[in-house]
């Protein structure tokens, strides 16, 4: 039985690393894997709390986080590759249309 | 008091004819109905409108002929009020009183109404405003089947005149002028009752019963008289009617012919009571303001050159004929009505008669007529038809009609009355005459290719020349004369006596009248024969210099100085006035206008461009850069996350 206080600093940990992958990284690809790190940081949090408070619910929760991610994960990619054929790159820096 | 006569009255109703007395006041609500209709739906139906006039007018007729049959069945008279307003103890009331005489008034005003609404749709064709002609005719309809029903004084003052222009003003100002009076009769007669009530009934019960000063009555009886004078243009005011000529004739059919002049006659009918209980002194004057008025408006009507005004100057001596034995007394009552009733079908028919020779021949002059008889065989034969009525032949209606007003006039010992009526008729044969003869025999003599009119036009004159041939024998003596127990005043109905001496009497005038007519007018002479009698001839081309003595000795001595004084008033107070408002208006605008470009403008344009500032600024922020915005999201969150765990 690991203690909880150790899963949330694992889990800070990775949610930090993710946060860094998010807004540093300019390959969008390398974003979309930040993200996966955001919400597994998450899950374990999720887990972590169901079996300190012997409660089911939040083992449930992560399992929906994890169908959410991977739709989104779906989704990210093909806008990726949709970015890559029209412009010939996917560094996110370069896609800004969506301002004034 | 009212109250207990109204239950009188009630149990009368009970019959099968019941229902429609008791709904009589319908029959003048229908054509307002129908006004409303064609006037906010007319032009999105189907033809323009006319449709729901003929519906209501139809619709009334019925009516019209259920109530007539209460009366002949022997049903007795029916009257329902409600209070309109009440000044101290007068309670005015609004209310539909029916008699027999409503009757017969009631089915003449909707039958000829509705001739006239059908034979519309042909000569009105095209019209430009065609729809707005069919709400006015239905509005007048209305108008005058509430004069009809009205048990109230108050009458006559709701009515819609049609014709046009100067000859509208002329007609309104002439008959106002017979309104001045009759209101001071109907307030000389309100007061003789004691100030409680004008419902005709109970003034006419309270003038019988003695209770009131015979100068109090004499007065009013030549009060309300003014009135019929000028709605019934008589002698001094019946100027107007010809003019009134101006109008599409089958309006003249409806004002002439039914409606609106015989509401003059109808109202001393009305009033009979008052009349009769009056001083002696005011029965002669109007049989002799109507004997005088017949012979006149008769001789005018033998030089007239257009065919509707030789009907106008008829109709005013028929109504003559009717105020003339009206003055005769109770006698004369049913005479007048029965020439009220009879002359209503024959000068519908001759007007609409006159109508369709109009549209065949586009001119109202007889001049440029004649020879109309080949070409429009329908025309000639119902405008023959009533001709021979209004002439007196024998056996059209007015033939019986006119004998009856005779026969009342001898009855009642005013033989010179009679000697007039003779007379008249005599002219009457002989004008008539001459209309026929210079319209439909001889050469034509006008320009226009005349055709027969459509049968819109032609089926009313039909039925009409029907009417005229029967509605005579109603009155016929030998026949029982039932109009006689229908209409009548008093206690009893007087018995119909078939006088052989007043028959052949009036059928020589009629005969010597017509042979006269013929040797003057069988061949067409210009200038016309009549032009020998030098003199009388231009007195009675300048109408006895009537119309001038009213312009240059009445109209102009008001009017100039007025106008006068209106234009000084107009020049000085009411230009300066408007142009001094106009200054200040000019002067406020200014201030405003400068206000505005400096003001308000500044603080308009100054809120456009700080927008304009701020959005400049707050545009840097929006990169497009996604990680910016997430940069952006995250602070969101730590500070959020701060703000909600702080200690």
């Amino acid at each position: 039985m690991i203690r909880l206080p150790l899963v949330l600093l694992f889990s800070a940990f990775l949610f930090s690393a993710g946060i860094y992958g998010v807004l540093a990284r300019r390959n969008a690809v390398m974003v979309l894997m930040a993200i996966e790190l955001l919400l597994n940081a998450v899950n374990v949090n999720l887990i972590g709390f169901a079996a300190e408070l012997q409660d089911v619910t939040g083992e449930v929760f992560a399992l929906f986080v994890i169908a959410v991610a991977a739709a989104e994960v779906g989704i990210g990619l093909a806008i990726v590759i949709l970015l890559f054929r029209n412009r010939a790159s996917i560094n996110v820096d370069e896609v800004d249309l969506l301002k004034w | 008091m009212v109250g207990v006569l109204g239950a009188e009255g009630a149990p009368a109703a009970a019959s099968s004819a019941g229902w429609f007395v008791e709904h009589a006041w319908l029959i003048g609500l229908l054509p307002f109905i129908s006004a409303g209709l064609a006037l906010f739906f007319g032009k999105r139906t189907p033809g323009g409108g006319p449709v729901y006039g003929i519906a209501a007018i139809g619709a009334g007729s019925v009516m019209a002929l259920g109530v007539a049959w209460h009366f002949v069945q022997g049903g007795g008279p029916y009257e329902k009020y409600v209070e309109w307003f009440r000044i101290g103890s007068l309670h005015m009331q609004l209310g539909s009183y029916v008699d027999g005489l409503t009757a017969v008034m009631l089915i003449v005003v909707t039958f000829v109404s509705l001739m006239v609404q059908v034979y519309s749709l042909g000569y009105m064709h095209g019209d430009v405003r065609y729809t707005w002609y069919f709400v006015v005719l239905s509005l007048f309809t209305g108008a005058m089947l509430d004069v009809v029903l009205a048990g109230n004084l108050l009458i006559g003052h709701w009515y819609e005149d049609p014709a046009n222009s100067g000859a509208a003003i002329k007609a309104f100002l002439t008959t106002r002028i017979g309104d001045v009076p009759f209101m001071f009769g109907i307030f000389a007669l309100i007061f003789a009752t004691g100030m409680t009530t004008s419902n005709i009934q109970v003034i006419g019960q309270t003038v019988a019963g003695g209770h009131v000063s015979l100068l109090l009555v004499t007065t009013a009886a030549l009060l309300l008289f003014g009135g019929t004078i000028g709605k019934s243009a008589q002698f001094p005011l019946y100027v107007w009617l010809p003019d009134a000529m101006a109008g599409p004739t089958p309006v003249s059919a409806l004002i002439h012919a039914a409606t609106m002049v015989a509401a003059g006659v109808y109202l001393v009918a009305r009033m009979f009571q008052v009349f009769v209980s009056a001083d002696p002194i005011a029965l002669h004057v109007v049989a002799i303001i109507g004997a005088i008025t017949l012979l006149l408006a008769a001789f005018l009507a033998l030089v007239q050159d257009d065919i509707k005004k030789v009907l106008a100057y008829s109709t005013i001596s028929q109504l003559a004929y009717m105020v003339a034995a009206l003055g005769v007394g109770s006698d004369g009552y049913p005479a007048a009505m029965f020439h009220l009733f009879t002359h209503a079908f024959f000068k519908a028919l001759l007007f609409l008669g006159a109508g369709s020779v109009i549209h065949a021949a586009h001119t109202n002059n007889m001049s440029e007529m004649g020879g109309l008889r080949k070409d429009m065989k329908v025309t000639f034969w119902t405008f023959a038809i009533g001709a021979a009525a209004l002439a007196g032949v024998p056996p059209f209606s007015g033939f019986f009609s006119k004998d009856e007003l005779i026969l009342a006039a001898k009855d009642s010992h005013t033989y010179w009355l009679a000697v007039v009526l003779l007379v008249g008729a005599i002219l009457t044969a002989f004008y008539t005459t001459r209309m026929i003869l210079l319209t439909f025999f001889g050469d034509y003599r006008g320009h226009a290719h005349a055709h027969e009119s459509p049968r819109v036009m032609t089926v009313p004159l039909i039925l009409l020349a029907g009417a005229t041939c029967v509605v005579g024998l109603l009155g016929f003596a030998p026949l029982g004369a039932p109009f006689l127990d229908w209409v009548y005043f008093g206690g009893e109905p007087i018995p119909a006596v078939f006088s052989p001496l007043v028959a052949i009497l009036s059928i020589v005038a009629v005969t010597v009248g017509i042979w006269t007519g013929y040797i003057v007018y069988r061949r067409w002479r210009t200038p016309d024969p009549l032009t020998r009698l030098g003199p009388a001839y231009d007195l009675l081309e300048h109408k006895y210099y009537l119309d001038d003595l009213y312009w240059n000795g009445i109209v102009r001595p008001i009017r100039d100085p007025i106008a006068a004084g209106v234009y000084w008033t107009n020049q000085h107070v009411i230009d300066g006035v408007v142009n001094g408002t106009a200054t200040l208006a000019y002067a406020l605008s200014a201030l405003v206008a400068w206000f505005d470009r400096n003001v308000i403008d500044g603080v308009v344009n100054g809120a456009g461009s700080a927008m304009e500032l701020f959005g400049r600024g707050l545009r840097t922020i929006q990169t497009g850069k996604v990680q910016w915005y997430a940069v952006g999201l995250f602070a969101g969150v730590i500070l959020l996350t701060v703000f909600i765990i702080r200690p």
